[in-house]
């Protein structure tokens, strides 16, 4: 048994970056994470993000996630790897399984779940068959452990996971035949799809894929295109030639630990499911279990860095690490921040359900 | 070539020492501390297993240790997460058939 | 009026003409411009940071499009490799009497080498015509987004955006 001040569930940018704002007012902090290295999907993203210059716009993903690590080893903070949290229950006590084999239980005066989200999948006949994967597998797979899962690739899906993983997977040196969308309308950035584009890859819209072709594993591809109500249209079907198909249809947080612990949620498509409902602190309806990151709702590692900076802030303030006024003020200016990239066509929308989400606590 | 040798981003790929393993009694050079999933595709391999009720072929899908698809038999052990999980020298994978089965030996059959 | 971003996944001249990024046909033939790209209402402004002559505004809020205020603009590059979009280049119709040059950002193995020739693109990555390696430049403010420079015939000067990726491993 072993006990801490914060225990933070995820070492992604959410959770480090918690982790690293308790340490900063004096908390005594435990990173828990189930990987052999920390960073979450960090490592993976190697374009340069958007943002202002408060949010490290220019900087590529993996040189963030350098830094975050830097600075968690300079504050001393104890991590946890390969390290995956069970269980946790309203009263913070959280089941860890180290390395597979041990098993430890942890006391937290306070829990910071920043576990991420896991890729939504569809299905279409021969769905399961090897060559279909993630988009996110395949970014993995590239920038991760630099090889490429085949050489013609059909991505599914056209947010801007889809279309950065097919610029990316274009940069691996893989060909990328198509990007199908069932809606009528591409869903990523326009400067993403145009730097795919010009790089002659064909999007089709109110197109998605019928099936997968292939024996041991995927050797082609059927598209169709849909109507107004969405149904295939008969004799639009157009067969490519690829060995892989990637599925970015979607991101929803992983959630378990929080409906463990008895976290009250809501279901908001336009945040990807069932989130657990928060206050502008982060913290759940259940006292000292604070939330971060595309758990708290699907949007990106810049968003995720500042909500977890708020949860680490409110977490060691609740503890009397800072003081109500600077509390305060350190979680306004985070939220000026954050709100400055939840506006515009894309953030607003996450921005309102983010909204609609605080409502629940009374506090919009 | 399917290993992303050199990157405009990431730069020239860097690895550990050339090692030997053996994926259903072949041996292949791989590299050491990269996944066996990683390896086994920079080979050519797709299929990890086949499933239990309709012997079903299955490779990598998540990549990052969720969905189960890359399981397969290491050294004697079955339903080992191989996107997770490092190559070590001398390493016995075998493609994995239902839930495999347990083996005290590591060899071949 | 043609909006293909959204459908097909470049802008159309029409869209893009309807941006304060994009500079009017006068200033395109006056000499090096920066041209932006960048028509939807995204938060990012490093376009606006990197620029030492003051000649992108984006302001507040960060969505706002940026604008160019192109007597300002010195054709210096820095906005092309700072912004994450990819979506800037330079043009300089007045290059030679028949040819145009553009630097545009280009992260992919192999990098082209001066004095290669190369096929041109457009926004759909179509072929439009033969283009010639003027300069490939990588510098530590860069951050890994090397500039292109490419000479091609005037004829096709607003066409143009890149080139045909290279075959072969870095
Ligand atoms: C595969 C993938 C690829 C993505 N690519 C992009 C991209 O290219 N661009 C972009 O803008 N966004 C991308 N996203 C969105 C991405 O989720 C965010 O950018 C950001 O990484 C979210 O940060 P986070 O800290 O909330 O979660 P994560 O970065 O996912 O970190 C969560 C961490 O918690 C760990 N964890 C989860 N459960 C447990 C447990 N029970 N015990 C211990 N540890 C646990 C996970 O293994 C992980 O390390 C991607 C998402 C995924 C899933
Ligand atoms: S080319 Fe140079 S001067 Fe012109 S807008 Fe870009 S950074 Fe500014
Ligand atoms: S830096 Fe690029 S993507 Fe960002 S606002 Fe400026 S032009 Fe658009
Ligand atoms: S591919 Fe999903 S667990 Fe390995």
């Amino acid at each position: 048994m072993i006990k801490t001040e914060i225990a933070v569930i995820g070492g992604g940018p959410a959770g480090l970056c918690a982790a690293i704002e308790g340490t900063k007012a004096g908390a005594k902090v435990l990173v828990i994470d189930e990987n052999s290295k920390p960073g979450g999907q960090l490592f993976k993203q190697i374009h340069k993000f958007f943002g202002s210059r408060e949010h490290q716009a220019g900087v590529r993903g993996f040189q963030i996630g350098e830094k975050l690590l830097e600075q968690s080893r300079e504050l001393e903070i104890e991590v946890w790897l390969n390290s995956e949290v069970c269980g946790l229950d309203s009263d913070k006590n959280l089941w860890v399984v180290r390395d597979k084999k041990e098993s430890i239980k942890v006391i937290a005066e306070r829990v910071i779940i920043a576990t991420g989200a896991v890729e939504n999948s569809i299905y279409f006949p021969g769905w399961d068959l090897p060559g279909v994967m993630g988009a996110g597998a395949a970014q993995t797979m590239i920038n991760i452990n630099r090889v490429l899962p085949g050489k013609k690739v059909l991505m599914v899906g056209s947010g801007n996971v889809g279309v950065i993983v097919s610029y990316q997977l274009l940069q691996a040196g893989a060909e990328v035949v198509a990007v199908v969308d069932a809606a009528p309308k591409l869903g990523g950035y326009g400067v993403h799809t145009a730097k795919v584009c010009r790089a002659g890859v064909p999007f089709y819209t109110s197109h998605t894929i019928l099936k997968a072709w292939g024996s041991e594993c995927v050797e082609g591809a059927v598209i169709v295109r849909l109507d107004n109500s969405w149904n295939p249209v008969t004799g639009s079907e157009k067969f490519l030639d690829v060995d892989t198909i990637c599925i970015a249809t979607g991101l929803t947080p992983l959630s378990e630990l929080a409906w463990m612990a008895g976290c009250k949620f809501e279901f908001i498509p336009e945040l990807g499911g069932h989130v657990p409902l928060h206050d502008r602190f982060m913290e759940t309806t259940v006292s000292g279990i604070y939330v971060a990151g595309d758990i708290s709702g699907i949007e990106e590692a810049s968003t995720a860095m500042d909500e977890g900076r708020i949860a680490g802030v409110n977490a060691a303030a609740s503890l009397g690490y800072i003081d109500d006024d600077k509390r305060k003020k350190m979680t306004e200016k985070l939220w000026k921040r954050l709100n400055s990239l939840r506006c515009g066509p894309f953030g607003e929308k996450r921005k309102s359900s983010k909204d609609r989400l605080l409502t629940f606590r009374g506090e919009a | 070539m399917l290993r992303v040798e050199n990157h405009v981003v990431l730069g020239k790929i860097q690895r550990g020492r050339k090692v030997t393993i053996i994926v259903d009694g072949e041996k292949v050079e791989v590299f050491e501390g990269e996944m066996i999933a990683a390896a086994l595709m920079a080979s050519g391999k797709k299929v990890f297993r086949y499933t239990k009720k309709h012997g079903k072929p299955r490779g990598v899908y998540c990549g990052i240790g969720r969905c189960t698809d890359c399981i397969m038999t290491v050294n004697g052990i079955p339903n080992v997460r191989t996107c997770i999980t490092p190559v070590e020298d001398g390493m016995v994978i075998k493609t994995q058939r239902g839930l495999g089965e347990w083996r005290s030996d590591t060899g071949d059959d | 009026m043609t909006d293909t971003l959204k459908t097909l996944g470049y802008p159309s001249l029409d869209e893009l003409k309807s941006t304060p990024g994009y500079p009017g046909e006068d200033i395109q033939k006056k000499g090096p411009v920066a041209i932006i790209e960048c028509i939807e209402e995204i938060p990012c402004n490093p376009c606006e940071t990197s620029c030492p002559a003051g000649a992108i505004k984006v302001g507040d809020p960060i969505t706002n499009l940026p604008r160019l205020i192109a007597n300002k603009c010195r054709g210096c590059g820095r906005c092309v490799a700072a912004c994450p979009g990819l979506a800037i280049y330079i043009k300089d119709y007045t290059y030679s009497a028949e040819k145009a040059l553009i630097t545009f950002p280009y992260e992919y193995f192999p990098l082209p080498q001066k004095g290669d020739r190369v096929i041109a693109v457009n926004r759909r990555g179509k072929p439009v015509c033969e283009g010639e390696i003027m300069e490939v430049k990588l510098l530590g403010s860069y951050n890994k987004t090397p500039l292109v420079s490419m000479a091609y015939p005037r004829e096709f000067f607003e066409e143009v955006v890149s080139i045909k990726r290279l075959e072969g491993e870095g």
